[in-house]
């Protein structure tokens, strides 16, 4: 618990770690249960990812106020605890206001309690940082897991008009492969520049 | 205390005595159960509210709403079918005299999983519709018992156990005389069927169905 040095330039890291170098669904593979479920279009992508991000975000704040009574012995139960409240709060939430969509990818709300993303940055950053940057630390999480779910949603749907398969999940396989493939020719490119 | 733990072979680097790891965990309980319960007080009523439109969204798919004059999405009750959980019927009324019943009915023979269907019946026995309420078919083959994705459905309109006879409601290669959608016959299959159990179970116990109060339950949200 010690005292993160504050420059802007460390809060800028810790924000796009998560949208780029350490994107949780393209770098870091992390939850693809859902991603690979909840693509098939663009609005329920965009959707399972704006409920991601409001759980990642409320957790890495709650966890990291909470971080210095939390006791080391019960951490891992405490965060699940955390982490089981807002996933249910956020799914009262959907069915309040957001019905229609619910009735698509309500299955797959509950489900965001087991994404991995959520526990690794509540246990390796929130419960070690201090407010400010591990509320950054959510929202870049949060953003880059809703990017890759809005783009695979979008290609999904796009090509699943004409092809069957692309909506199926073998096709959720492949566009995400392919989005691996681009993430990767990027950072080959800038390495060689 | 701490001594204690060392005897007990506790981990030295916890260093505090074990209830205060018991009291913070179950501080954190408290602490989430009050953020669920806000939620939850929060959302309810309108959660509450979009279950009631949701029915009723359903119900006027099967049931035109020129026939009745009450509230059917309120008017419901549970019926036990034989060997299975209960079912719930909404009853349409006009003028108090019954009109027409919707009935849920389940497939458990489809292609995936189980299909929830309602059917409407009027008094008389002939089909108002059916609709597929719930399903998990596959996309762009045996989804194609939705109406969006096919007519499909909109066949059982104006049928009933004499058109065409109770032995003849089957699929054509079944020997009967109902087309199956092409490439989803174990769907078909199971929507036929399920619809023609609704029918039949609705000639048995027209009567019971009409007379029961309704349900208290009518007006909670279903899980």
């Amino acid at each position: 618990m010690t005292a993160q040095t504050s420059t802007s330039r460390n809060y800028r890291e810790t924000f796009s770690s998560g949208i780029w170098s350490r994107n949780p669904g393209i770098a870091q593979l992390l939850g693809l249960c859902p991603l690979l479920a909840v693509s098939r279009t663009l609005l329920t992508g965009l959707a399972l990812g704006i409920a991601t991000l409001l759980v990642i975000c409320a957790t890495n704040v709650l966890v990291s106020a909470t971080r210095r009574w939390i006791d080391p012995r019960v951490r891992l139960p405490a965060l699940v605890l955390i982490i089981a409240a807002f996933v249910t709060s956020v799914d009262l939430l959907f069915k309040a206001w957001w019905f229609e969509l619910y009735g698509e990818i309500g299955l797959f709300i509950p489900l965001i309690v087991t994404n991995c993303v959520i526990l690794s940055r509540a246990e390796a950053f929130a419960s070690r940082n201090p407010l400010l940057p591990a509320l950054l630390d959510g929202l870049g999480h949060g953003i880059g897991f809703l990017l890759v779910l809005t783009v695979l949603g979008a290609v999904r749907e796009l090509v699943g008009n004409g092809l069957l398969i692309a909506s199926l999940p073998p096709g959720g396989f492949f566009a995400l492969a392919g989005l691996i493939a681009l993430r990767n020719f990027c950072l080959t490119r800038e390495a060689a520049a | 205390m701490s001594e204690q733990e060392k005897e007990l072979g506790m981990p030295a680097r916890a260093g505090r005595p074990a209830w205060q790891a018991v009291l913070s965990l179950a501080a954190f309980a408290a602490l989430v159960g009050l953020v669920v319960g806000v939620a939850w007080d929060a959302t309810r009523e309108r959660i509450a509210d979009n279950e009631a439109r949701r029915v009723l969204a359903e119900l006027s798919a099967v049931l035109p709403p020129a026939l009745y004059d009450n509230e059917p999405h309120r008017d419901m009750i549970l019926v036990s079918w034989p060997g299975d959980e209960q079912r719930q019927v909404w009853r349409a009324r006009r003028d108090g005299r019954p009109v027409a019943a919707v009935l849920t009915s389940l497939a458990p023979d489809g292609y995936s999983g189980q299909i929830r269907l309602l059917v409407a019946v009027t008094t008389d026995g002939t089909i108002l519709g059916v609709r597929v309420a719930t399903h998990s078919e596959t996309p762009g083959i045996g989804d194609a018992i939705e109406p969006r994705k096919s007519p499909w459905i909109g066949n059982f309109a104006g049928r009933s156990l004499t058109d065409p006879p109770e032995a003849r409601w089957r699929l054509r290669k079944d020997g009967g005389d109902l087309d199956a959608i092409s490439g989803a016959t174990i769907t078909s299959r199971a929507v036929v069927a399920a619809t023609r159990r609704a029918v039949q179970y609705f000639r048995q116990h027209r009567d019971e169905i009409f007379a029961a109060p309704a349900s208290g339950a009518a007006n909670k949200p279903r899980d």
